[in-house]
């Protein structure tokens, strides 16, 4: 009778003692580099925070409705790079969202060939990868001057609106949204190709079961099946363009005053703190961290709106 | 009961009598129809038109200034021409290296956590909103943040302004990424193999490294070559970290040019041959992330195949 005894001898082999602590030290280290992300995440809050203290005490929320920025005197306001912000930023989605949809339709519908979709699609995907600071240097040389004698239109024929009533010279917020609206494309596509892709055929072949047409599916059957990861891509676009930094600061102008003309320089708290930070001291610096932990929050919100609203408009089908 | 043929067409349909129903091209839904397909064409030529531009002018405006001194030489001082971009070149490549040494054994890390480890606890959740919390943080906040905790508390060597710091910088940028494609990628891998590494007695970690992290390789190598390349394009968080050095690299500790930075600054000089030197700069960039995403492609068609 050896076999049971040559079984004892496989089966009560124990763990070497090394060999667990290799174990339980792999998954220790992995937990510890897992909580690096909220370690992160929490010293990011607590340093802009913490630099933003003076400035929060000196100026407290009129900082939020004043526009003086006045290193000399220190005297300072964020209200002209806040408005910047939510304005360039909703402006542009405005612009982007038909776009970005229209192009995300026209690449999942049958109108093409799908060799011909599936290029047109690598190539928005493509230009989200060209980075930021190449967009501004070609928003510099090539598309502002191109679209001058458009905004100059704009501003002779619509003058009279306070939002047209100066004259464009170079460097505006008008630019500065285009760009954005360059920028949030791609996001916007992608999201919406994947949304639309992933509404059941049975829909599509109910709709056309009882004759509808193709805009007539996409309209009253497609879109409202997806638009919920539509809407949470669209807020993803929204928290892009408000942190949005290097192509808007370098097309914005950088103007310190405010200025309801989209065809004045103006600025966003992304650019001025990309402008001002390196030459700042004292509570200038200060200042600039109160106005980055206000793009913090707002990026949040925006964030969390977004999860919020996929889950709160998804249909069940 | 006869079944009729399929081309025996019936007399009438639904009312309408035979040879009536035909597509009328001047019906209202029909029109609409036609004008929705053409805006949405339209909208699509619209898209792409800013790639094909911003490709052309840096290929053409940067690609004609490409010469061998552009990859030997420094910079020239404000006012004279000629001269290159060679310290830049190196500057982005030794920034990224830093930022991907820090970001990439952290994030396989926590993604290894997430997707072998990780209950639904209120740890595994509180890091996967977190993770998604900072995909979501602008990329200038994160070196407003390094800026504060690094650079001017001068914590490396009485140091300010260092390669360091602007590797860090995109490391924190990086991090959520190669956290959530390492966590995707795990997941994709099939049960079995885990179950069947632990049936013939392995060990979880040894599980890990030698079943289940090789066999979600592509997925979790294409989302850091995506992840690598964002990052030597970024230049919102080098400004006031990284700095700027018209010098070669001297070493981590000291500020150091970047290309991304190098356009910025010499896109706004008022002197055409930095504006020049900003185009070519662009080309060199653009080439490497391009190259970087083709890659990326290439290996993300293996897995699905």
């Amino acid at each position: 009778m050896t076999g049971p005894n040559k079984a004892e001898a496989f089966t009560l082999r124990r763990r070497p003692a090394f060999e667990k602590l290799i174990d339980n030290g792999f998954r220790q280290s992995t937990i510890l580099m897992a909580a690096m992300v909220a370690f992160v995440l929490l010293a990011i809050f607590a340093t802009v925070f913490l630099g933003a203290r003076e400035a929060i005490g000196t100026f407290g929320l009129k900082f939020l409705t004043t526009s003086a920025w006045d290193p000399v005197n220190e005297r300072y306001g964020a209200f002209t790079a806040i408005y910047g912000t939510l304005v360039s930023s909703l402006l542009a989605l405005l612009l982007a969202v038909p776009l970005g949809i229209g192009t995300a339709i026209f690449i999942t519908e049958d109108l093409l060939p799908s060799r011909l979709r599936d290029l047109i699609g690598m190539m928005v995907e493509l230009l989200a990868a060209i980075p930021s600071v190449v967009l501004g240097l070609w928003a510099i040389f090539v598309m502002e001057p191109a679209i001058r004698p458009a905004l100059g239109f704009l501003h002779n024929t619509l003058g009279w609106l306070p939002f047209f009533s100066t004259v464009p010279q170079g460097p505006g917020m008008a630019p500065a949204i285009l760009i954005l609206v360059v920028m949030i494309l791609p996001i916007i596509t992608a999201i919406s190709r994947d949304a639309l892709n992933q509404v059941p055929i049975e829909l599509r072949q109910g709709a056309y079961g009882i004759g509808t047409t193709r805009w007539g599916a996409i309209f009253n059957i497609i879109l409202p099946a997806a638009i919920s990861a539509i809407t949470g891509g669209v807020m993803l676009a929204l928290g892009r363009a408000m942190g949005e930094t290097m192509a808007v600061t370098m097309i914005i102008g950088n103007a310190l005053n405010f200025n309801l003309s989209l065809l004045a320089p103006g600025n966003t708290i992304s650019s001025m703190l990309a402008n001002q930070f390196g030459e700042a001291d004292g509570i200038q610096v200060s200042a600039l961290m109160y106005a980055a932990l206000i793009l913090m929050l707002l990026t949040f919100a925006v964030n969390i709106l977004a999860q919020w609203v996929v889950r709160r408009l998804s249909l069940r089908y | 009961m006869a079944i009729p043929l399929a081309n025996a067409a019936p007399e009438s349909v639904s009312g309408f009598k035979r040879g009536t129903l035909f597509f009328k091209p001047n019906l209202p839904r029909n029109r609409f129809n036609v004008l929705f397909n053409s805006i949405a064409g339209v909208f699509a030529t619209t898209a792409v038109l800013p790639l094909f531009l911003v490709l052309a002018y840096v290929l053409f405006k940067g690609g004609s200034l490409l010469r061998p001194d552009l990859f030997t030489q420094l910079p020239p001082a404000p006012g004279l021409s000629g001269g290159g971009i060679g310290n830049a070149i190196l500057g982005t490549l030794l920034v990224t290296l830093l930022a991907s040494l820090i970001a990439i054994p952290v994030g396989v890390g926590g993604g290894i956590y997430l997707a072998e480890y990780s209950r639904k606890g209120w740890f595994a959740q509180f890091v996967r909103f977190g993770n998604d919390v900072l995909a979501g943080v602008p990329s200038i906040i994160s070196g407003v943040f390094v800026y504060g905790a690094i650079v001017a508390t001068r914590i490396f060597f009485n140091q300010s302004y260092s390669a360091l710091a602007g590797g860090i910088a995109l490391a924190v940028l990086m991090l959520p990424t190669v956290i959530k494609t390492t966590d995707e990628g795990l997941r994709l891998v099939s049960n079995d193999l885990r179950l069947g590494a632990y049936g013939v007695g392995a060990s979880r970690f040894v599980t890990i490294t030698r079943i289940t992290l090789p066999a979600a390789l592509t997925p979790i190598a294409t989302g850091m070559v995506l992840a690598i390349a964002r990052a030597a394009g970024e230049t919102a968080p080098l400004i006031f970290t990284a700095l700027f050095s018209p010098f070669w690299p001297e070493g981590v500790f000291n500020p150091i040019a970047t290309m991304s930075v190098l356009i910025f600054n010499f896109a706004i000089m008022p002197y055409d041959a930095q504006n020049q030197l900003a185009w070519a700069a662009s080309f060199v960039l653009v080439i490497m992330i391009l190259l970087a995403n083709l890659l990326a492609r290439r290996l993300a068609a293996r897995t699905k195949t």
